[in-house]
């Protein structure tokens, strides 16, 4: 896949979580666009994750700990052919496997999540075993800015680096915005990326919607046995001018009105996309 | 040197267990991990992880012999729950080791999520479980575990009565696809009379005594007690059936109902508060079953723990050789010699 077509990804996958979260009639819109960049970058550049390895017990591994932004997850994971993307019809639906948080049901995903503060955990669970297998094995997490208050993730953080577990990679979707309010101003967790130095991780920023520098900074070598976190600033809403960085998006559905509007953003921008710009 | 524990048996619970020829054990711990040493050296997929509790799970010689197998974590149990979910996930075996009184419950919501919900075939250990750790408060007792893990679902319970049992569940465990709550002791415990004909098998229980004047259901570290008021009760005229539920969940409801409809009284007894434990689990399924029985939870009641050594608050709530036989005689009805 050529840059220009990841590109074109980005757009789409946003185009149908929106979709998807219309239909359903629920969702966190705000967070999912927020991280589809990232998760875009992951499945198509970085993890050799597939339906086709998915059964191997030796393979990279991805746990969303925000999740509840699994929206934009079903989409990713719908278009590398994990499930047919018709699915996503049944979201939230009486026994559909597609609720609104991650699980095992859906082909794909690795663990169960949505309380936060539970994927680094279980991450670092996942790269030790790797480890001491000796494994070529990369594990990854997704991180909202404002679960980390919650204090699991400064254990697991401090056991990462303790156990030198350079296959780590913790990802912070850093979109600043949290159900109450800017994370700054709820409980602020800055410098964030001094924390993260302090318990002995390597920190790397990273403009969250630069598809380019995010696969740089997922794929680039560190040091030895140092896990690796990557603050990636973002724009909750990203994608939809009118969702950008409004807090009632967090788990907004649009009306059909704003459907519509952004449904015609998404057109706009794909035919900026087939202009070349 | 500190003092020794005083003993958790009087005298004539002493001599009740002679008279059943009963001999001393190791503490239930100690079984443990001797167990969970011998199954790792063939079994490379059984780790051991701890929250700065090598020491007090005996599992020193482990990471001794087998030090790629152990994983410390610190004092964190989130995240020693969370860290064994995701070995589980990949395919290890992890024993979680903790002390009781966190693992269920500063860590709760990472076994209800991270290992029961996700349900990957972790064992979380709690050790020094119930009042083992009694002159230490309510921190660390553990009173509520059974309570806690019975309400979420996707979680085998056991607590083993003796080494026996013990080593029997350890072996279970690292064969089970699901998870597993194993909870004992460190006290060492009398071996109980073995079980040649009733094998140890997760959700049957174990019956160490026949009788039918009355039932006593007992579970983990209580046995003992229950077995040794049987025989007790024996002296007076009393046969009672004792049996050995290690499997708070799932339940031998066949071996409870069993009980109810052949015994003319069921006692339960628990290291557990009364409320959400085996007691309750057993009252339900005889009311639900329509099996009306004189009936007693034997277990910490609902109130400020008294604190001092296991064997001063096993005594203070009755949960004795004597306070057991107590029991019974209350639920019979009165005999006029």
């Amino acid at each position: 896949m050529t840059d220009r077509d990841l590109a074109r990804k980005s757009i789409e996958y946003r185009r149908d979580t929106v979709r998807a979260i219309m239909h359903a009639g629920a969702g966190h819109t705000g967070g999912s666009l927020s991280c589809v960049d990232i998760l875009n970058v992951l499945y198509n550049r970085v993890l050799r994750i597939t339906p086709q390895n998915w059964a191997a017990p030796v393979r990279d591994r991805y746990v969303q700990s925000k999740g509840h932004s699994v929206e934009a997850l079903y989409v990713v994971l719908a278009d590398k052919g994990f499930f047919p993307k018709a699915s996503l019809d049944t979201l939230c639906r009486y026994r559909s496997p597609f609720i609104g948080h991650p699980t095992r049901k859906v082909p794909g995903i690795e663990m169960n999540t949505g309380g936060l503060g539970h994927g680094l955990p279980i991450c670092v669970g996942m790269a030790l075993a790797a480890n001491r297998d000796g494994h070529d094995v990369r594990v990854v997490t997704l991180l909202g800015d404002g679960e980390l208050a919650e204090g699991s993730n400064w254990e697991a953080a401090m056991a990462a680096a303790h156990h030198r577990l350079g296959n780590l990679t913790a990802i912070v979707d850093h979109n600043s915005l949290q159900i109450s309010g800017p994370t700054r101003h709820v409980c602020s967790n800055e410098p964030l990326d001094a924390k993260f130095a302090a318990f002995g991780w390597e920190v790397r920023r990273v403009d969250g919607h630069d598809l380019a520098a995010l696969e740089r900074v997922l794929t680039q070598s560190g040091p030895t046995g140092v896990p690796v976190c990557v603050i990636a600033d973002t724009v909750k809403g990203r994608g939809v001018s009118f969702m950008e960085n409004v807090l009632k998006w967090h788990h907004g559905v649009p009306s059909a009105d704003e459907f519509a509007r952004a449904e015609a953003e998404f057109e706009r921008q794909l035919a900026a996309w087939e202009a070349g710009a | 040197m500190s003092a020794p524990a005083p003993s958790m048996f009087s005298p004539g619970a002493h001599a009740a267990a002679e008279r059943l020829g009963l001999t001393m054990g190791r503490a239930n711990l100690e079984a443990f991990a001797d167990t969970l040493l011998e199954l790792a050296r063939s079994d490379r997929r059984i780790m051991a992880v701890t929250s700065d509790s090598r020491g007090s799970g005996k599992l020193g010689p482990f990471g001794q012999a087998l030090p790629e197998q152990i994983v410390e974590v610190g004092i964190a149990e989130q995240n020693l729950v969370g860290i064994a979910a995701g070995l589980a996930a990949v395919g290890k075996k992890p024993f979680a080791t903790s002390p009781a009184c966190f693992l269920a419950a500063r860590a709760l919501e990472q076994v209800k999520n991270d290992i029961c919900y996700s349900d990957v075939p972790a064992v979380l250990v709690g050790i020094s479980a119930g009042v083992s750790y009694g002159a230490l408060g309510s921190t660390h007792h553990s009173l509520h575990d059974f309570a806690a893990l019975r309400a979420i679902h996707n979680i085998t319970i056991v607590a083993p009565a003796d080494n026996a049992e013990t080593r029997a569940a350890v072996r279970a465990a690292a064969v089970a696809t699901k998870p597993v709550y194993l909870r004992f002791g460190k006290a060492a415990m009398f071996d109980l009379p073995a079980g040649e004909a009733t094998p140890f098998i997760f959700g049957r229980a174990r019956r160490l005594r026949e009788g039918r004047d009355a039932a006593i259901l007992a579970t983990g570290e209580t046995v003992i007690h229950a077995l040794l008021a049987a025989e007790h009760l024996a002296e007076q005229g009393l046969a009672c059936r004792v049996e050995s539920l290690h499997t708070i969940k799932p339940l031998d409801t066949d071996a409870v109902l069993a009980a109810g409809r052949d015994c003319g009284a069921v006692l339960t007894v628990e290291e557990h508060s009364v409320h959400g434990g085996l007691g309750e689990a057993c009252g339900a399924v005889l009311l639900q079953a329509g099996v009306h029985v004189p009936f007693a939870i034997a277990g910490f009641p609902d109130v400020d723990t008294v604190t001092g050594s296991q064997s001063d608050i096993f005594q203070h709530y009755g949960i004795t050789m004597e306070g057991l036989a107590d029991r019974i005689h209350a639920l019979l009805p009165q005999r006029h010699p």
